[in-house]
């Protein structure tokens, strides 16, 4: 599972022990511990208010941990103060400083390094050329777009070279194209500097496109910590799962297990479902799902395949490279289902359309089970 | 609706009225030629010619504007420190005591802070043998200490509205706290340090209970002198004096006022520049 993912160069450049902040009586940060290694690009995944800024924050000094240790490059870091941690970190609020121009925000964390002016510029220069703001190195951030602004706070937060970058959200007031441009942009300079990355974020696309692993964080807690694919495929609970893409969820009861084949009974789906899992005895309650996408939708009955639902399309859009459909099974619950629309046909021809009977097929290896949280 | 109009009308002209009224036959009497402060007997700038030649009153102004300017900038010096100190050092003991201390003499009269200006300096002279004589030093210092408080205030509830992470991200990128103030906090917040200099000026310059109560044999400062020739009567090199110091604050007012609306119009113009460039 997770911890089985290695980190792309071993060693480990930021140890976060058993961490926990407290404000006053609330539990910010729960007893976290992480480990992310040199020139990893790690993303803190989570929803608003589970304590994702305030671990990034503790991260670069501006938070004391109520418990537990951190060390950055093996150094620990209590009693050293934010000015002193070879940290930089783009704030969720940009903070850019609203009396200097766009140039004069990218530079000034270089006036505490030992460079001359003109490659100071220089590196200014290369800093707004990256986040395209070069016209703009003149203008005062009130005149400023949302967007360009946190491009400044981007550049200025890089501007240093540090050896670890925190970001808090960076990329949440950009378009779709810029947002994919500048994607592309942190991977490469990620890549091509060896810094190490960690960015906060909700946005579970960004996470799975930018990083090379991710921590799922609930209410100041851990849940998960894996690579993408690890923990889109194999979410170790039903909340990772329901929070991790969309899923299709219902409550179900195991009726028998053979082997690693556990068979459950949906009452919503109305059928006996096959799922490969273990760890299972019958009698027990569990959550059974399987994503929109793992689902085979035909309008002829499969032959010799199990887990086979039937139902009529109650609803679908169409996506462009793909349509999400909404089938209605006879016991009346509702499923998303995804279809990839490989070849070019015109709406009617589509694999169904309204009202449409159709057979919805789950591979045993595809549908996954999950005890039900507290 | 006509009805309600003109009556709204006129309460503004009442208002304005009592407002301005007396300035104005104030200024127009001070261009009297007779004695007599209120019967009109002929126009005459005399008055004027006699107030530049009074040397009691040139030498009253200047210690006034010489104590105002001192007082204003030691209050500005001391206030803008302790208010950063209120609004930023957060944990520290006794902060919200401190907090009440400072903003205690905002609402307290201000013969008691005379009174009590003047008790700390008798017993000073006392025990330490300073200040021997009062005036221009007793007349400052008081003057700084309730200054102070208004300054304090300002600049307290300016930091209380900026975003700490702006200072946060200073210090992130490599700034110690004294440099983060001299880059960022205080280039921000200066608007606010510079309008409590011009409080702290302008109380000082035309306070006259705590300096009666602190001023000392040969200090007398222009409010003053004004208080104890009105004592006499009102004459018209008074009404002079008075046209003079409403000229000045006219004056100074309305370049504030075109300094303000011309940064209004410009910061205006980069929001429009801003949304045209994201077009
Ligand atoms: N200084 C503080 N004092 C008290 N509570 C705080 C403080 N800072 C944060 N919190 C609380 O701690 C929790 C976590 O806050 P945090 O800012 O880390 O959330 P987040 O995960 O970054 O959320 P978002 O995605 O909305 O930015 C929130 O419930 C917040 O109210
Ligand atoms: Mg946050």
């Amino acid at each position: 599972m997770a911890e089985s993912e290695p980190s792309p160069s071993q060693g480990d450049f930021i140890r976060i022990e058993g961490v926990t902040k407290n404000f006053g009586t609330f539990k910010a940060v729960d007893n976290v511990s992480l480990n992310i290694g040199k020139g990893e690009l790690f993303a803190l995944l989570g929803g608003s208010g589970c304590g994702k800024t305030t671990l990034l924050r503790m991260l670069a000094g501006f938070e004391t941990p109520t418990a537990g240790r951190i060390f950055i490059d093996g150094q620990d870091m209590e009693g050293v103060p934010a000015y002193d941690r070879p940290v930089n970190m783009m704030f969720q609020s940009y903070a850019l400083f609203p009396h200097m121009t766009v140039a004069a925000n990218v530079g000034y964390g270089l006036k505490h390094e030992d460079m001359s002016p003109a490659r100071r510029q220089d590196r200014v220069k290369e800093m707004l050329a990256m986040v395209q703001l070069s016209h703009l190195a003149d203008r005062k951030p009130h005149q400023l777009s949302g967007g360009q602004r946190q491009r400044v706070a981007l550049a200025r937060s890089l501007a240093k070279l540090p050896k670890l970058l925190l970001l808090d959200e960076p990329l949440g007031a950009l378009d779709k194209k810029l947002r994919e441009h500048t994607q592309f942009e942190i991977a490469n300079i990620q890549y091509k500097l060896g810094i190490t990355f960690v960015v906060v974020t909700h946005d579970q696309e960004e996470a799975m496109t930018l990083a090379s692993r991710i921590a799922v964080m609930d209410r100041g807690i851990i849940r998960q910590i894996g690579a993408p694919s690890d923990i889109y495929e194999n979410p170790n609970s039903r909340f990772v799962a329901d929070f991790i893409g969309s899923i299709n969820m219902v409550e179900a009861d195991v009726v028998r297990v053979d082997g690693e084949t556990v068979e459950v009974s949906a009452g919503q789906l109305g059928a006996h479902v096959k799922v490969l899992a273990h760890g299972w005895s019958p009698g027990e309650r569990a959550s059974l799902a399987f994503r929109p996408e793992k689902v085979t939708i035909s309008r002829k009955k499969p032959a010799g395949a199990v887990n086979v639902l039937k139902g009529k399309v109650q609803d679908f859009g169409y996506f462009g490279k793909d349509s999400l459909y909404r089938i209605k099974l006879p016991t009346g619950h509702v499923l998303s289902v995804n279809a990839v629309n490989a070849e070019r046909v015109a709406a009617e021809k589509a694999v169904a359309t309204w009202e449409d009977e159709v057979y919805l097929t789950v591979s045993p290896a595809s549908a996954m089970l999950f005890r039900s949280e507290a | 609706m006509k009805q309600r109009s003109t009556f709204l009308f006129s309460v503004l002209a009442f208002g304005l009225a009592f407002l301005y009224v007396p300035i104005f036959s104030m200024i127009f009497f001070s261009f009297n030629k007779s004695r007599l402060a209120t019967v009109w007997g002929g126009f005459s700038t005399q008055w004027y010619g006699k107030l530049f030649s009074n040397s009691q009153v040139i030498d009253a102004a200047v210690l006034s504007i010489k104590i105002a300017l001192l007082s204003a900038t030691m209050a500005t010096i001391l206030g803008t420190m302790a208010g950063l100190a209120l609004a930023r050092f957060r944990q520290f003991r006794g902060r919200a005591l401190m907090s009440g201390l400072v903003t205690a003499p905002l609402i307290m009269p201000e013969v008691i802070t005379g009174i009590s200006s003047l008790l700390l300096f008798i017993m000073m002279a006392e025990w330490l043998g300073w200040p021997g004589q009062r005036g221009f030093t007793t007349i400052t210092i008081a003057h700084i200490t309730f200054s102070m408080t208004y300054v304090t205030v300002i600049v307290q509830s300016r930091l209380a509205a900026m975003d700490m992470s702006i200072e946060e991200a200073a210090m992130d990128l490599g700034s110690k706290p004294w440099q983060v103030l001299r880059d960022v906090t205080l280039p921000i917040i200066s608007p606010a340090v510079l309008s409590g200099w011009l409080l702290a000026f302008t109380i000082s310059l035309d306070d006259v209970v705590i300096t009666s109560f602190t001023t000392g044999p040969g200090y007398t400062t222009l409010p003053m002198l004004i208080w104890s020739k009105v004592k006499l009567g009102v004459t018209p090199d008074i009404n002079a004096l008075a046209s003079v110091i409403v000229t000045v604050v006219a004056v100074g007012v309305a370049i504030s006022a075109v300094i303000l609306a011309r940064a209004d119009k410009r910061r205006e113009r980069d929001i429009q520049m801003a949304i045209a460039a994201n077009k």
